[in-house]
């Protein structure tokens, strides 16, 4: 690999970090879209088998070109601005919301050594970013000058940075346990510990000894991707597609693509974090990113899963569950952690 | 020039025009918005002091949960502009005032040559390896572990007073009780019957 770059970096000179950077974003980037446009198909194939349907089938075998169809409308579409709206900032409410979602990956280990940027507050810097996420909503709502747009973005504001507070406090446990916030570190401190020695690695990971961490950091990553049944934000039924009424074309896509991608996300981190990486779950197999890709298909199964599966909750019971019962929960495990690490008993030694 | 003075001089920019904006635009949303792009881009520049941990912190409180809730009152009032522009005249000589007093302060920091500075220390440079948010959380929780507490203590006296100010019981409201609807049982709401069938 190195002898293959060499002919290739002096080409470049001295502005081939620059250029290295940018080909690695990319082959993060570009597979990630590709999953994010095939994670829309799957959804609708899940959710079709779950509610006894076959879902699309009609374009190309099978229906597999179904989401470069749908992509291709969707650019062809013409963006319609309204007269009221303010137009900077429409145009800027779907930028903002796709930008965080993916800038979020830069921190993202895949493998061993395998990341863009392996930063020593990465954990830190995704909270951070993911917090930025909720501006894209907020903007599109507050610039399309229209009712149900804005009713849409003020559920945002109060619903995503209200589970962002649970979200914090399960984070808080993971890097207490671990002992840092590299996200590659605290992969590493999942493979180790008795079970790990007797060949369980699955035993030793994070999931196991913080349990109704893992659980409520789920639930709460399905409400900050603002899905169901927490969707509210867009709720059909009440306000009509919330923030995405007066979005048509690529700028409606782009929405699309951020849920989808925040997803990936969500289903990717909780992976990292509390389901070991890339670490194999028997000692015997080798580790690897299969792991890691299988881990973040199975959590954005449940994603699907849970969207056929319950109904959406209503707007005051969402409130009550993220600040009466979320955080509380978390908190309590916060110390409850902190004190078991202290302790005799303690399994991270 | 090096890259980091370059990246220094952008991310300056930025920050001036948008804090100008945020006393000058019309809009109070816009100005709202323009407030959050001086945060952003004054992490940015924490982050070229190697103070990643204020940074970060700075864009996780100020922009992911401070203004995101300014933003949802902004939004929600009716704002009259005429009505605020009113007593700017009368308001100047107070503001010209503190404006001034700002200025010299800066100007006392920036030129601190000139008013032997020089003689505190440098920091030493920062070695590879080092970690902001390590050394943070170490002196945080030994040397000033008293002043940190008592922070805090504040801290849960503020939100504890706005939680009591904001908590008002109102006579005569049909409220739901969460807790009781989860607990119900089939037996509370459905009462299966078993009777005869009847004849015409």
């Amino acid at each position: 690999m190195e002898a293959l770059l060499e002919p290739v970096s002096q080409f470049f000179g001295p502005a081939w970090p620059v250029v290295w950077t940018l080909a690695k974003i990319v082959a993060i980037i570009a597979p990630l879209m590709l999953g994010v446009a095939y994670l829309t198909l799957a959804e609708r194939k899940v959710i079709g088998y779950m509610q006894v349907r076959i879902g699309p089938n009609r374009v190309g075998p099978k229906g597999l070109l179904q989401p470069i169809a749908d992509g291709m409308k969707l650019l062809f579409k013409e963006i319609i601005v309204p007269s009221g709206a303010s137009k900077g900032l429409f145009i800027l409410g779907p930028i903002l919301a796709i930008a965080p979602s993916l800038a979020a990956w830069s921190v993202v280990p895949f493998n061993e050594g395998m990341v863009l940027a392996n930063v020593n507050a990465g954990l830190l810097l995704l909270l951070a970013i993911t917090s930025m996420e909720v501006y894209g909503v907020i903007i599109a709502g507050w610039a399309s000058n229209s009712k149900y747009p804005f009713l849409g973005s003020m559920r945002a504001a109060a619903q995503m940075v209200s589970y962002e507070v649970a979200m914090g406090f399960a984070l808080i446990c993971v890097l207490l346990i671990s002992s840092s916030l590299n996200l590659s570190d605290i992969v590493h401190s999942q493979g180790q510990g008795r079970f790990h020695e007797m060949g369980l690695s699955f035993l030793s990971w994070n999931w196991l000894p913080l349990l109704p961490m893992f659980i409520v950091f789920l639930i709460s990553g399905i409400a900050e991707t603002n899905r169901a049944p927490f969707d509210v934000v867009e709720g059909e039924s009440e306000v009509v597609a919330g923030h995405m009424v007066e979005y048509s074309g690529m700028a409606f896509a782009l929405f699309f693509l951020a849920e989808y991608a925040n997803m990936f996300l969500v289903s990717v981190m909780t992976a990292v974090l509390f389901m070991g990486g890339w670490l194999s779950p028997i000692g015997a197999i080798p580790d690897g990113f299969h792991w890691l890709a299988l881990k973040t298909a199975f959590f954005l199964f449940v994603f699907l899963w849970v969207r056929a599966t319950f109904p959406r909750f209503r707007y005051d019971h969402i409130m009550r569950l993220g600040w009466k019962v979320f955080i509380p929960i978390t908190l309590v495990w916060v110390i409850v952690v902190a004190v078991w690490m202290m302790s005799p008993l303690s399994i991270w030694k | 020039m090096d890259f980091k003075t370059l990246v220094f001089y952008i991310l300056s920019a930025i920050m001036v025009f948008a804090a100008l904006r945020v006393i000058t635009s019309r809009n109070p949303v816009h100005a709202a918005l323009f407030l959050v792009l001086s945060f952003v881009t004054a992490g940015g520049i924490w982050l070229l002091l190697a103070a990643e941990f204020l940074a970060i912190v700075l864009v996780m409180v100020y922009v992911g949960a401070v203004m995101v809730l300014f933003l949802f009152v902004v939004m929600m009032l009716d704002i009259n502009l005429d009505r605020l522009r009113e007593g700017f005249w009368s308001y100047l000589p107070v503001g010209a005032l503190i404006g001034i007093l700002l200025v010299v302060e800066m100007a006392l920091v920036l030129g601190g040559r000139y008013f032997g500075l020089e003689a505190m220390p440098e920091p030493p440079a920062v070695q590879a390896g080092y970690s902001n948010t390590r050394e943070l959380g170490r002196l945080l929780y030994t040397d000033y572990v008293y002043p940190f507490e008592l922070a805090s203590l504040l801290l849960l006296v503020a939100m504890v007073v706005a939680v009591s100010l904001t908590l008002r019981k109102r006579k005569g409201l049909r409220q739901v009780n969460p807790s009781d609807q989860v607990a119900v049982k089939r037996g509370d709401r459905v009462e299966l019957v078993s009777m005869p069938a009847e004849k015409e």
